[in-house]
C-alpha cells in the first residue's frame, strides 16, 4: 500500500492504496465513476479511455502509481464542461449514440482530438477515434457528429 | 508479498534496483495486459515493481554528436511530432496502435519487453542504435542487437535501467516500413518489413533490411546486406530473385494465434521483393 494523491476532475483526493491497481478500477469501484466503461481489457477498445495531465490514455492500463499526482478528467468531468455539453448536442444530434458503451470514451477520444486540432479533416477524425471500437454505429454518424461539434463548438476549444 | 515502488527520482529508483529483484513498468501498455487479472483484482507481479514513467529526467529528445538521443520515458506521441525524429521511425510510431495507447508507450518499453513483433525494434536495427544502460555501477552502451536475446529475452541486468536510445543520425534516399496486421490499429504485427537504402549516383553504398515476427528476434543480416552494397541499383534489381533466395533461409516463423508460418515467410519475401522493385 502506497500513499497515492490524483486531482480527480479538479478535486484533490489522497488516500493508500495498491500502486498496480488500474485506474479503470479505481475510478469506477472506488469513486462510482461508472461513466467509464470495461470493454476489452487490453487496450483495443478505447470504452475506458480517460484524460491524464489533458492527454487522452486508456485506463485499464494505467497502473494507479502513474496517475499519483496527476490530473485525471473523465467524462463525468467532461459532461460539465462547455466543450463536453457541445459534444454531448453534436452525438445526440447526428444519431451518434445506439447502445451507448462506447460513448463515453468516443467523447473523451473526441475531445483530445479537439484539443489538438480544433477543426479536423475527416481523415484526422478517423485517426484520433482509431483507438475506439463501436460496433454499432458503423462510424460515419460519430465523424458527422465530431465535425458536427468543431462547427457548432467554434472557439470552445 | 511483492512490494511496489513509486521512487521520486532516478537515483531512488536505481538503488531499489540494486536492492530488490523487480520488474520496471513505465507505461504499462505491455505488462498491464500479461499480467493482467480479473477485472476489479490488481494485476499479479511476481516480482517488485518499480514504477519508473512519473520520472520527468528520464523524457527528452536531443541531439549530440551526430546522434538522436531519445530518453526512456518518452512518449511516442512525443516522438511522432518531433522534427529531428527520422520519418521511417515516425512511420511505424504513426501505425502502431492509436493516439490514446501512444500516450503512454514507449520505445525503451518496447526494447525491454523484447517481442519479436515489437514494431518499432526492426527501426531501430536498420538505424544501428544503441541503448545506454544505467545503473549504480555506471553506465554502458549496448547494441540494440546484442541487447535483445529473443522472445522477451534481454542482455540487461537485474540492477540496470534503460536511460536512452542513441540513434545515428542517417541519411536513406528511400525507406520503407510496412506492417502486416489485422486493423489499422491497434493490431499486433503477423509480419513487418524494414527497408532503407542509400543510392549515391546510381550506387547502393547503404541497405539495411529487417523483418520482424518472423523469428525469435528482429531478423537483420549484415553478411547479406554487405554482398549487395556498391552495385548500380540496375544490378541490385537484376539479383531481387538471389537476393530473396538469400533470406529465404533465415526466415522462421512460427503458427499462432495471428498467423500461421508459411503466410509469414510468403509475405515477408513478398515483402522484400517490392521494396527493392519499387526503388
Amino acid at each position: 500500500m502506497n500513499k497515492i494523491t490524483i486531482y480527480l476532475n479538479n478535486k484533490e483526493h489522497s488516500f493508500t492504496d495498491i500502486p498496480s491497481k488500474r485506474l479503470l478500477d479505481v475510478l469506477r469501484e472506488d469513486f462510482d465513476l461508472i461513466g467509464i466503461k470495461e470493454g476489452c481489457g487490453e487496450g483495443e477498445c478505447g470504452a475506458c479511455a480517460v484524460l491524464i495531465n489533458g492527454r487522452l490514455v486508456n485506463s485499464c492500463l494505467v497502473p494507479l502509481a502513474n496517475a499519483h499526482q496527476k490530473e485525471i478528467l473523465t467524462i463525468e468531468g467532461l459532461s460539465e464542461t462547455k466543450q463536453g455539453k457541445a459534444l454531448i448536442d453534436a452525438y445526440s444530434a447526428e444519431g451518434a449514440v445506439q447502445c451507448g458503451f462506447c460513448t463515453p470514451g468516443m467523447l473523451m477520444a473526441s475531445h483530445a482530438l479537439l484539443k489538438k486540432t480544433p477543426h479536423p479533416t475527416d481523415q484526422e477524425i478517423r485517426i484520433g477515434l482509431s483507438g475506439n471500437l463501436c460496433r454499432c454505429t458503423g462510424y460515419n454518424m460519430i465523424i458527422k457528429a465530431v465535425k458536427r461539434a468543431s462547427i457548432e463548438g467554434d472557439g470552445l476549444w | 508479498m511483492v512490494k511496489h515502488f513509486i521512487p521520486k527520482n532516478l537515483e531512488e529508483a536505481l538503488k531499489y534496483l540494486d536492492e530488490h529483484k523487480t520488474t520496471i513498468i513505465s507505461g504499462g501498455t505491455d505488462l498491464m495486459v500479461q499480467r493482467r487479472n480479473w477485472a476489479e483484482i490488481p494485476p499479479l507481479f511476481k516480482k517488485d515493481v518499480v514504477y519508473i514513467f512519473n520520472l520527468d529526467e528520464l523524457r527528452y529528445i536531443t541531439c549530440r554528436n551526430d546522434n538522436l538521443i531519445i530518453g526512456a520515458n518518452t512518449r511516442m506521441s512525443d516522438l511522432l511530432v518531433h522534427l529531428d525524429v527520422p520519418e521511417l521511425l515516425k512511420e511505424a510510431i504513426y501505425i502502431i496502435a492509436s493516439p490514446a495507447l501512444r500516450n503512454m508507450a514507449t520505445l525503451a518499453g518496447n526494447i525491454g519487453n523484447a517481442s519479436p513483433a515489437g514494431d518499432t525494434i526492426p527501426i531501430l536495427y536498420a538505424m544501428d542504435a544503441k541503448v545506454k544502460l544505467m545503473s549504480l555501477d555506471g553506465e554502458r552502451i549496448i547494441n540494440i542487437e546484442d541487447l535483445i536475446l529473443g522472445p522477451r529475452r534481454t542482455a540487461i541486468n537485474d540492477n540496470e535501467l534503460i536511460q536512452e536510445i542513441i540513434i545515428p543520425v542517417k541519411e536513406f534516399t528511400s525507406s520503407s516500413f510496412i506492417k502486416v496486421g489485422g486493423r489499422k490499429a491497434d493490431a499486433i504485427s503477423k509480419v513487418s518489413f524494414t527497408g532503407a537504402v542509400r543510392v549515391e549516383e546510381n550506387i547502393v553504398k547503404e541497405l539495411a533490411i529487417c523483418f520482424g515476427a518472423v523469428g525469435p528476434t528482429i531478423i537483420r543480416k549484415k553478411s547479406i546486406e554487405a554482398k549487395y552494397q556498391y552495385i548500380t541499383l540496375e544490378e541490385l534489381k537484376e539479383n531481387i530473385d538471389s537476393l530473396v533466395n538469400d533470406y529465404s533461409e533465415f526466415i522462421k516463423p512460427i503458427d499462432d494465434q495471428r498467423s500461421n508460418k508459411e503466410y509469414r515467410k510468403k509475405v515477408a519475401l513478398n515483402l522484400l521483393k517490392e521494396f527493392i522493385t519499387n526503388l
